[in-house]
């Protein structure tokens, strides 16, 4: 069975992203970068699957830059056997992504899709499903485990409240959620022998596939800051005006 | 044109979440809602003030809320509607990005604001910055963040109620269970209340103070990174840039200075209040209540307040 | 289970399961001299195996300097360095010392008679980040292999000879025992190897022991730089201005001084320096910082302004009286963790660089001669740089740094005019360093108290955000990579006598005394160091040690810092 992970290259969750002085957006400039976290956690579940000897093949894909090559070899570096990096200088919209990765997945026929949830950049939340919808394949989104047998993925999923299990006819979309798994790290061992893996590149034309976005970007501004409350006399008080004021309780 | 607005339910009952997507969508234009579930879920959103009609998609297929027949069925209506709405919850996000792609269109997630029937305002970056976006679709799909817009009163309407049909396909997903948490202890990043303690709590056997205020309004625990490296608690507790990010509807900090690593993981809730002895603690500039003092005389006498109050 | 894989585990750290991998030359740190030492390797010897590793995330992320950077040795390095587009895009045009009173700053008058080394024709304001970020790049296109995210954790040795490094491990919990994800530090042996660590690196440390490096040189003494970059109005703007300033806060008995420049694109890097041997263990090196920003000379650049990021170094101000023995069987120590930087220039980049490409066409002959069965250490090294105008610079200035902690403030810069302008640098004499840092701090009972004045949140800031900005993240479940060696020495010294100067010293509130009251403790908060190497310094008794965390750790700084 071979797993195909989208990676995407995001400002690194350590970093607080500053917004440019004009409101056009996030610095990104001399910014560390890093893979998406919950990138990581898709490509350590498909490893994880290769390890078990359900995966024959694991095979990492991005959509960016000429430095998301980096992320491309962290992925590698983690275990994934080659990489696919679709190389543009458009941001590219989910619906773009999803697109993309429709194209490729004709190309590469993997029995599973395995994806972050979301991007903490745009938190758009949205490719894993787009690209089943596109594809007319079963979801199992916000996974926190994964069984693969007999044709099958049984997906634990978590939703409002609790936890929900489906299983997915193959070959299906799962994105990854949190507590599915705690990525390794990316050894230095690891990190030179990826060096030699092999990273092929491709342009989104010629995958046919128009990427022009839907969204512009009117601004992008801080959050206002918060404006300072009230100081209040005693708990009685308190728990008054959490009851009659702010309704919370 | 209207608006249709999918309203998930959660054991029959319709969350509040996607009565505040109903408000959303109410600036929008005619509010048809859709519903899956037996026919007292569809009956519920019928008296939802704002909704002109509700549309019940009834059979094993919309059971589950499973995404691919959902997404199928919103695909179908789709045509009568300029906006397809859902609140920003696990179900509206799991199903509406599939119904954009069937429709060829760029969903907008977590939008807080409606500008006009193109523009919206959304958070990136975890909410370090505010994203105003127009789109160019001919439709628009967005979901929608429930604590930037009041819930539409439950009660009030009395629309009618039509059903419509799941359309055929393979059954690509199947439901198998659904274990909603019983523990009593909520998890951060779903708690509605918060209660956080910071070094002001001393140690790990004070810290166990907030357990019951805790319990009291059935609020998770978290901690500030200095509790956690003091080692009160574990890290999976620490609220903060470095720890969880969270948007409690009410946060109770106790004896957290609030240093901005801290303000960083939880300055999105709805309401935050600050027990603290030092007056000049940073905490209390971001605290819509504050109480200056001794936390533990002020703790039992919260408690006391609370069950005085019943 | 756990215990099955704690097992595993353990069994994993056994040396066979150590990687090995052999290099020509390894080299340790991806400062200015790692990186000018690693193309002028590739340079001379295009079929070398060269590796350079960094503990930072990524090359840049804990580079701190001012900086205003003399092109001399980058021109000899990489002479095509403006047409391919090297980040040194402000020139300076505009420069002003400052004598600082409370109230009032007054210009040095003559300044390129009184102090020459401050003289900034021809030089640049850049981010010394970025330009280590562009080396780097020019390092990789020549084939050199470089891993940002791995620290040194130990030197290896055999038969009395450096082989090499071992990267730190990676998954180790906080209780020291490997975790799930433990990855085994890898062996990176090396022909040669060249040591690039920067100030106090803790390899070198280790390395001055071994050997006895220092023997028969001065103690080195430090600097603790803290830096903030600011984004100002651009009506405040003034691209290519310098000021530095000297006098208040500080008293006579105190060297340092605060540095402003004008680059890019509306940025303002501004910082202050300050002597490690201050006597007053009340003084708190940040607070200097925050209220200097308050003088009149200094305020309205940075009304309105927003500050971007912050940071702190320690750096070597001991010059060539405190510079060791540079090299040892198998390898080298280059740029500021041997101590090159040029005090009254405030300048090392230049000097670190040239360091590392001497080093490196020291090892570059040592490994021809290797080939024949020769030579073990790159002896040459250090007859190349006592050849060089590297050698000459700083020989020149030697005198000024000393005659500061001897003569005081006021008679230090009289020393130090009179030096340059009279002796022009050629004293028959050397001012000898005859403390280490750490033996001059004073009680608290015969200090004076210093009284700080409040942050105002819009010029002036606390530590905690302040340490917010400068992106610094360390795993939580890895051991403390501060490590007190006794606390009961703590409790006696550090408390009693100087009641914890280390909460005072550390720039990023690493170190808070908990139960004052009761029972006094000192919590060590490790997820804000900085790695400035300060407490490693100056700790009255060296009680203090700091080893490296797991790679990648520490800082984040950002493009323009």
């Amino acid at each position: 069975m071979k797993v195909l992970v989208p990676v995407k290259r995001v400002i690194d969750f350590n970093i607080k992203p500053r917004v440019k002085a004009d409101g056009t957006g996030v610095e990104t400039a001399g910014v560390k970068m890093s893979m998406n976290p919950f990138d990581e956690i898709a490509v350590e579940e498909a490893v994880r699957l290769k390890e078990k000897g359900i995966a024959t093949e694991v095979v990492a894909v991005s959509v960016g830059v000429q430095q998301a090559q980096d992320t491309l070899r962290t992925a590698m570096a983690m275990g994934a056997d080659r990489a696919i990096l679709v190389l543009t200088d458009v941001a590219v919209e989910p619906l773009g992504v999803a697109k993309i990765l429709k194209a490729l997945v004709a190309k590469e026929s993997p029995d599973l899709v395995l994806l972050g949830k979301q991007a903490i950049d745009d938190d758009m939340n949205a490719t894993g499903q787009m690209l089943a919808g596109l594809l007319g394949w079963a979801q199992g989104t916000f996974a926190s485990k994964i069984e693969i047998a007999d044709g099958k993925a049984t997906v634990t999923r978590e939703i409002d409240g609790g936890l929900e299990t489906l299983t997915l006819a193959l070959p299906a979309i799962v994105t990854a959620d949190l507590r599915l798994n705690e990525p390794r790290y990316a050894s230095l061992p690891n990190i030179m022998k990826a060096r030699k893996k092999p990273l092929e590149t491709i342009a989104p034309a010629d995958l046919g596939v128009d990427v022009t976005p839907r969204l512009t970007i009117v601004s992008v501004a801080e959050p206002p800051a918060r404006q300072q409350g009230i100081k209040v006399e005693s708990a009685a008080d308190l728990v008054a005006r959490l009851r009659n004021e702010a309704k919370v309780i | 044109m209207a608006v249709l607005v999918f309203l998930d339910h959660e054991s029959g009952i319709i969350r509040q979440a996607s009565r505040s997507a109903v408000t959303a969508a109410r600036a929008l234009g005619e509010v048809h809602a859709l519903v899956t579930g037996d026919a007292s879920v569809a009956e519920a959103a019928a008296r939802i003030d704002g909704v002109a009609k509700v549309l019940r998609a009834a059979g094993a297929a919309a059971a589950h809320e499973l995404a691919e027949p959902l997404a199928a069925v919103i695909a179908d209506l789709a045509p009568a509607y300029s906006h397809i709405v859902a609140a920003s919850g696990a179900s509206g996000k799991n199903v509406l990005p599939r119904a954009a792609a069937l429709l060829d269109v760029q969903p907008i997630p977590d939008v807080v604001s409606i500008v006009d029937a193109d523009t919206f305002v959304r958070p990136i970056y975890a909410g370090s910055a505010l994203a105003t976006v127009k789109s160019s679709d001919a439709k628009k799909v967005l979901t929608v963040r429930a604590s930037s817009f009041d819930p539409a009163p439950a009660e009030g309407g009395a629309a009618p109620i039509e059903q419509v049909t799941v359309p055929e396909g393979p059954a690509l997903s199947e439901f198998v269970s659904i274990a909603l948490s019983q523990s009593e202890r909520p998890e951060l990043e779903s708690a509605r209340v918060i209660v956080s303690g910071g070094r002001g709590m001393q140690n790990e056997e004070n810290f166990k103070l907030l357990n019951p205020l805790a319990d009291r309004l059935g609020a998770a625990i978290g901690a500030s990174r200095a509790a956690v490296d003091a080692g009160f608690v574990p890290n999976d507790y620490q609220v903060g840039q470095t720890g969880k990010i969270v948007a409690p509807e009410l946060y109770i900090a106790v004896g957290i200075s609030g240093a901005i690593q801290h303000l960083a993981g939880m300055k999105d809730s709805k309401i935050i209040v600050a027990i603290n002895k030092d007056p000049e603690a940073p905490i209390f500039q971001v605290a819509d209540y504050g109480l200056v003092g001794d936390l533990f005389d002020i703790l039992p006498q919260v408690e006391a307040a609370l069950d005085k109050a019943g | 289970m756990a215990q099955q894989l704690q097992d595993e585990a353990r069994k994993a750290m056994t040396e066979h399961a150590r990687e090995t991998m052999e290099f020509d030359i390894v080299i340790v740190g991806g400062g200015p001299s790692g990186l000018a030492a690693a193309i002028r390797l590739r340079q001379i010897l295009p079929q070398a195996t060269v590796c350079l590793i960094e503990k930072g995330s990524e090359i840049g992320a804990h580079i701190l300097s001012g900086a205003v950077i003399e092109p001399r040795a980058l021109d000899e390095l990489l002479p095509d360095w403006r047409e391919t587009g090297a980040p040194l895009n402000t020139p300076v045009t505009e420069e002003a010392m400052l004598f600082l009173t409370e109230s009032r700053g007054y210009a040095v008058p003559m300044l390129d008679r009184v102090m020459p080394h401050m003289r900034n024709h021809g030089n640049y304001i850049v981010s010394l980040g970025d330009v280590c970020r562009w080396l780097a790049a020019r390092a990789e296109e020549m084939g050199v292999e470089i891993y940002p995210g791995f620290a040194g954790a130990d030197v290896l040795v055999e038969d009395g000879r450096v082989v090499g490094v071992v990267t730190g491990d990676m998954g180790i919990g906080r209780d020291g025992e490997p975790g799930p994800n433990y990855a085994p530090g890898m062996e990176l042996r090396a022909k040669y190897t060249l040591f690039a660590e920067g100030c106090r690196g803790s390899l070198t440390k280790r390395l001055m022991a071994m050997y006895n490096l220092r023997k028969g040189v001065d103690p080195q003494t430090y600097g603790l730089g803290i830096k903030e970059l600011w984004e100002v109005p651009a009506e405040q703007h003034r691209p290519g201005l310098v000021q530095h300033s000297f006098g208040w806060p500080l008293d006579n008995r105190t060297y340092g001084g605060a540095w402003m420049y004008h680059f890019g694109e509306n940025l303002v890097s501004y910082g202050f320096v300050v002597g490690l041997d201050y006597p007053n263990t009340w003084l708190s090196p940040f607070d200097e910082m925050q209220r200097l920003k308050l003088h009149p000379s200094f305020r309205g650049t940075f009304e309105g302004g927003r500050r971007i990021a912050y940071g702190a170094r320690a750096l070597s101000e001991g010059g060539i009286q405190s510079i060791p023995r540079l090299t040892f069987p198998g390898g080298a120590l280059i740029g500021d963790t041997a101590g090159f930087l040029n005090v009254p220039k405030i300048k090392g980049t230049h000097t670190a660089m040239k360091s590392g490409m001497l080093a490196a066409e020291a090892v570059a002959e040592a490994v021809a001669e290797a080939m024949e069965g020769g030579r073990v250490e790159p002896t040459s090294y250090t007859a190349r740089v006592r050849k060089s105008w590297l050698w000459e610079e700083l020989r020149a200035v030697r005198n000024v740094r000393p005659a500061f902690s001897r003569f005081g403030m006021k008679g230090g810069a009289l020393y130090s005019g009179i030096d340059a302008m009279l002796l022009r640098g050629r004293a028959p004499w050397t001012l000898h360093h005859r403390h280490t840092d750490n033996e001059v701090l004073e009680s608290a009972s015969v200090s004076p108290p210093i009284a700080y004045p409040k942050p105002d949140g819009k010029i002036t800031f606390d530590k905690l955000s302040s340490v917010f900005l400068s992106a610094t993240n360390h795993e939580e479940d890895q051991p403390v990579h501060l490590k007190l060696r006794s606390d009961a020495l703590w409790k006696t010294v550090n408390w009693d006598v100087f009641r914890a100067p280390e909460s005072r010293y550390c720039p990023a509130g690493v170190y808070e005394v908990a139960d004052a009251e009761t029972a006094p403790r000192l919590q060590i908060n490790a997820q804000n160091c900085v790695h400035c190497k300060t407490c490693d310094i100056k700790d009255p008794v060296q009680n203090i040690d700091w080893a490296t965390p797991e790679g990648a750790g520490g800082p984040n700084y950002p493009g323009g810092m």
